[in-house]
């Protein structure tokens, strides 16, 4: 077992989302990495590699989300990446990773709607870190 | 050009090829749409024939024959209300003039009546008339149909603008009850500000939709009376001044001793406002802001210049769309609903004119909005 803190990648253009990202993943002994765009989250991922990511659907280019879920899966094909969005609702597109046909499409392991509730992340940390 | 099917149907064969001569070569010009339409005639001999057809391919245009050896025109006619083929327009060939059943026909849904027998020009007349209905129907829905699609996506849009708010705030509540974030009060206060700050942005987006909406439905009276252009630009200036002295922003306005115009006063304040509230928020500190306004034969030019840090030339394009904002590093924290300046260029539209921009990344930009001084229609 790994003794050392999982690291958390949070990727969202919204600075209150990735404060409180981090203040609640903290508080759950996660440590936290934030990047508020996808270049930003590459650039990153360039140097290091966290545990997991977290990343928003809805950033600067339309589809910066899926993009980068994308990238991440190329390189790291074995990180789990959650996402998270406000979209699906609206939009009348139900996302949910739930089988292994829509993971490999969507290049995500979970899809949660905003706003996240932290027991939800928790949960789905816990059990894409096993 | 666009062709149209016409299935002609008449137990005459020369009825059928007289028909399908006299459209061979004619074209119906749509100056609505601006388009050509030609057509391409496919003919039966009886009901059955015609059915088949109807059943396989439904034509645009039917020219129908109320007297067929196995079953009646009306007959056909009612068949096809049955169908599913709505978007095919009849025109009855009735007989001997037979008024009653003319009148059955179009009871029944034929769209015009022919009486044998007819000239070749009264058959292009029935058949222009018949395609000028069809096409623009055509038109009337598929502009329905954009309509719909671009209210649902805006909808769609403005409830993602205003969860994101709404989520913040939550979230900062939820770790304020749980005190999630440490011993330390004055973490908790920056979310409380955080909070106000949302909430204030959450506040704007509903004021800009609703002075949106209050341009784009025409509902509200518009109330167009003699104004000094210059009294509105001042009072503009005047109620940002605070902001501006505030981040050392020169705000100053340049105009000629009155420039009249006949206009309605909450417009013009929606667009002074717009810009130059914009041309601070998006500034430097210690940059200036210089409005101008100009006229030039029948317009008044606004000119709104800051030296605030610009955009490029690809974005400034979106930049009058609804709910566009240019999201980067630099105007993340910035206020904005993104409809202020779709509305600006809106209310624009309404006095003949139009809301443009010029900007250099870095550098600054220059919004610029022409309005005609005295409309043509004084009541709207």
């Amino acid at each position: 077992m790994d003794k050392q803190a999982p690291t958390i990648l949070v990727v969202d253009d919204d600075a209150d989302f990735l404060e409180q990202q981090k203040i609640t993943l903290e508080s759950a002994g996660y440590e936290v990495w934030t990047a508020d765009s996808q270049k930003e989250a590459e650039e990153l991922l360039e140097k290091q590699c966290p545990d997991a990511a977290v990343v928003d659907l809805m950033m600067e280019e339309a589809d910066g989300g899926f993009a980068l879920c994308y990238h991440i899966k190329q390189k790291h094909p074995d990180l789990p990446v959650i996402i998270v969005t406000a979209v699906a609702s609206e939009a009348g597109l139900d996302f949910d990773a739930a089988t292994d046909e829509e993971r490999s499409w969507v290049k995500a392991d979970a899809m949660l709607a905003k706003p996240v509730r932290p027991e939800q992340l928790y949960k789905e940390l816990q059990r894409l870190l096993k | 050009m666009e062709t149209l099917r016409l299935l002609v149907v008449d137990d005459e064969l020369g009825m059928r090829l007289g028909v399908e001569k006299a459209l061979r070569q004619y074209t119906v010009r749509l100056p609505d749409i601006d388009d050509e339409v030609s057509y391409e005639v496919e003919k039966a001999e009886d009901g059955k024939g015609a059915l088949a057809i109807l059943n396989e391919r439904p034509p645009d245009l039917l020219l129908l024959d109320h007297k067929l050896p196995d079953i009646t025109g009306l007959e056909i006619l009612d068949k096809l209300n049955r169908g599913e083929s709505p978007e095919t327009l009849t025109i009855m060939i009735t007989a001997y003039a037979s008024l009653e059943t003319a009148v059955t026909a179009t009871k029944r849904g034929a769209f015009d009546f022919l009486a044998k027998p007819f000239t070749p020009t009264e058959l292009k007349s029935a058949v222009r008339k018949a395609t000028r209905h069809l096409v623009l129907q055509r038109e009337a829905r598929r502009l329905a149909e954009e309509k719909r699609q671009i209210r649902f996506q805006f909808i769609s849009v403005l409830t993602h603008e205003m969860k994101a708010p709404l989520g913040a705030v939550e979230g900062y509540l939820r770790i304020m009850k749980e005190r999630a974030a440490g011993d330390d009060p004055a973490v908790y206060d920056q979310m409380l500000d955080r909070s106000l700050v949302r909430l204030e942005g959450m506040r704007k987006l509903i004021f800009d939709l609703l002075d949106m909406t209050a341009i784009e439905s025409g509902q509200r009276k518009r109330e167009l009376q003699t104004i000094d252009l210059k009294e509105a630009a001042e009072r503009a200036v005047e109620t940002f001044l605070p902001e501006a002295e505030k981040r050392d922003i020169t705000l100053e306005l340049h105009a000629p001793d009155s420039l009249l115009m006949t206009a309605d006063r909450s417009e013009l304040d929606i667009v002074l406002n717009n810009l130059v509230s914009n041309a601070i928020k998006y500034n430097k500190d210690g940059g200036r802001v210089d409005v101008t306004l100009s006229s030039e034969n029948n317009h008044a030019n606004i000119e709104v210049k800051d030296t605030g840090i610009g955009m490029k030339p690809e974005n400034a394009e979106k930049l009058f769309k609804d709910f566009v904002r240019i999201k980067n590093s630099r105007t993340r924290r910035i206020l904005g609903s993104g409809l202020g300046l779709s509305t600006v260029k809106k209310i624009a539209n309404l006095y003949n004119g139009d809301a443009t921009v010029h900007s250099e990344e870095d550098v600054g930009s220059t919004f610029i909005v022409t309005l005609q001084r005295t409309p043509a229609d004084q009541e709207v």
